[in-house]
């Protein structure tokens, strides 16, 4: 089990570096670059010269293989992705500054997820063709169908125009509402009226997933001979499902959850854009469309991490809560 | 003492097997007839395809033609779902996007299926060797990457076409496939049809495309159905956020997207692409799963 979680690690090297090496490729075949920024917007008669500038300037004039090993020589060393070609600032900077607004974001939305869709998948199973299962059959197909970016647009639509107000379109807080002028409660509420829309989009298209595959390991499960055991010594209906047989449909529920993980900001992206949320995703997106490479090599690298480190600890947890499975 | 059974003759083989094939086809029909929720989906895309393949004709307006005088009207008999921001009829823009959101599905799921499937089998038939843990570690380090970052990204550094949304998508999307395939591999290449063909001297591609993969085709039906959906979901994000085809190309991505700042005044240039999208890949996500359970009643969900 050390050896393998170990061989497990040790194999996370080789990966690293072919997802710096295509991360850093990809951006050699990219269009635009620092003088392109900079210069967009002012006279159209570029001085090569100052391109040449320009391009000593980031270090953009040196063999590939140079840059290729001093950008990741500062990411390893350094922990230092480069600055935004239009801020100028470090690019971990501004990462690590909008980082909590997604954090709270996707632990809010993770919370509700499986606090809403484990129960609901566990009452669908056990009291399968009944019409609460049928409803969260079709709300499940339903939310695995939607874009999120319509279900969030169609919210804006149907609750926030319609409260005038009440309930805001986007960003992140009021600024009028700061720890002088307000109680902590105060503050609360208000940062409750702003999540509770981009939240509802994230929980309704994410549960959606995760109650079909409660649901149907949860039946899967119930159809084993340890749970007609169980019933025939004469445990109460709810020791059988809640000690025997949930316990064990959760099992492949971590797999689910560790895809889910893995993606979990691809998701939170589209949604921070349309909310106008201050997060990482909205700062991803725009330094795409705006060509800001070093940003969005951050959020390649960023996305491929997070990937890495949800898919691996799931593979643990896995290991760690079944004793069935042996690994060499 | 019985006498030794006549060998049949491959004419009768040939026969025999004709017939029992024309049954298993009946015998899925008949177990796919009776998910009413599939049939639902079938004949929803049935209608859907109708409408884009005779887009032309069914059309009442070409996709780019505009009418500024008629901007942001309300469905009426004239326009059934509105007029946008331009003027333009939103239900003639909605069927020739049901053309470009069909066909991105299908060509951008054939392209996963096509990588997918061969990765896997090839990976699943030398599953241990060194072949098979460096296939593995790509098509992770593929999955691993959130697929719309990856997508948004590839396509903001290629040129914005359908086609290349197309290809990206694809590319983009195999690994889950490939593990799918690699699995039924890892059981199937112990059977014995593979040892007699190995014993004869079949060629290991042979083996893989010709005796195992036939054997894994329902399960890659079921998927590449799914990933249809999941496809045309992926293409209306990417139009959305502005990386795919460039307007005034009549995708529901873009629809949506820029019916956004009219929400106030015409809703209806962003609910009707929504709802044709979700009906769409409800209908995939609904033919998946009945398919999934008429092909091998016995396969896990």
């Amino acid at each position: 089990m050390k050896r393998y979680l170990l061989r497990r690690l040790l194999q996370l090297i080789p990966l690293f570096f072919i997802i710096t090496f295509m991360t850093f490729g990809l951006y050699q075949l990219a269009p635009g670059g620092p003088e392109q920024i900079f210069l967009r917007g002012e006279n159209s008669n570029i001085n090569p010269a100052d391109i040449e500038k320009l391009k000593e300037k980031w270090g953009l004039n040196k063999p590939l293989h140079v840059q290729y090993l001093t950008w990741l020589k500062n990411l390893v060393i350094h922990g230092d992705l480069g600055n935004s070609y239009i801020s100028q600032r470090p690019v971990t900077e501004t990462w690590l500054a909008r980082l909590p607004a997604t954090l709270q974001l996707n632990i809010i939305e993770l919370f509700l997820i499986f606090a809403l869709a484990i129960p609901l998948g566990i009452v669908c199973a056990v009291r399968q063709y009944s019409w609460i299962d049928y409803g969260a059959q079709t709300f499940s197909f339903l939310g695995h169908s939607m874009p999120s970016f319509w279900v969030g647009l169609m919210l804006i639509l149907f609750v926030a125009l319609p409260s005038h107000g009440a309930i805001p379109t986007s960003g992140y807080r009021s600024f009028e509402v700061t720890p002088e002028t307000h109680t902590w409660l105060g503050i609360m509420l208000d940062r409750a009226r702003y999540m509770l829309l981009p939240v509802i989009t994230l929980t309704v298209t994410g549960m959606a997933a995760i109650t079909r595959y409660m649901r149907n390991s949860m039946l899967e499960v119930l159809k084993e001979d340890y749970i007609r055991t169980a019933r025939a010594k004469g445990l109460a209906d709810r020791v059988v499902i809640y000690k025997h047989a949930m316990r064990n449909a959760l099992l492949p529920i971590i797999t689910i959850m560790g895809v889910f993980l893995a993606t979990i900001f691809d998701g939170s992206a589209i949604v921070e854009m349309i909310f106008a949320w201050p997060g990482v995703g909205q700062y991803g997106l725009n330094a795409v469309t705006s060509q800001d490479h070093p940003v969005v090599m951050a959020l390649l690298l960023f996305g491929f991490m997070v990937g890495t480190v949800a898919s691996f600890s799931t593979e643990i947890v896995y290991v760690l809560v079944d004793p069935r499975i042996r690994y060499s | 003492m019985a006498a030794p059974a006549r060998p049949r003759r491959p004419a009768d083989l040939q026969n025999q097997n004709l017939g029992r094939e024309e049954k298993q086809y009946v015998a899925i029909w008949r177990r796919f007839r009776r998910s009413r929720s599939a049939v639902f989906g079938l004949i929803l895309l049935a209608i859907l395809a109708t409408l884009a393949i005779f887009a032309p004709q069914i059309a009442p307006q070409k996709w780019d033609f505009f009418d500024t005088s008629l901007k942001n009207l309300p469905p009426s008999p004239e326009h059934w779902f509105g007029t946008d921001q331009y003027g333009r009829d939103v239900f003639s823009r909605i069927i020739w996007g049901a053309r470009i959101s069909l066909s991105v599905g299908f060509v951008a799921a054939g392209v996963a299926v096509l990588i997918g499937a061969t990765w896997g089998a090839v990976a699943g038939f030398y599953a241990g060797s060194w072949l098979d843990v460096t296939m593995m570690r790509i098509a992770e380090a593929i999955d691993n990457i959130p697929t719309l970052t990856l997508l948004v990204v590839v396509s903001s550094i290629i040129s914005r076409s359908v086609y290349t949304v197309m290809v990206v998508i694809g590319i983009t999307s195999w690994p889950g496939l490939a593990f799918l395939v690699r699995a039924q591999f890892l059981s199937l290449r112990e059977r014995d049809f593979v040892q007699a063909a190995q014993a004869l001297g079949a060629p290991d591609m042979r083996i893989i495309f010709k005796h195992v993969l036939p054997n894994a085709v329902a399960i890659i039906i079921v998927n590449a159905t799914l990933r249809i959906g999941n496809a045309i979901l992926a293409e209306t994000a990417l139009n959305f956020l502005g990386f795919g085809a460039p307007p005034p190309y009549p995708t529901w991505g873009e629809m949506l997207s820029s019916g956004r700042n009219f929400l106030r005044v015409a809703p209806w240039v962003t609910t009707v692409p929504g709802i044709f999208i979700t009906m769409t890949v409800l209908s995939f996500n609904f033919v998946g799963d009945g398919l999934r359970d008429a092909l091998d009643p016995k396969m896990k969900r």
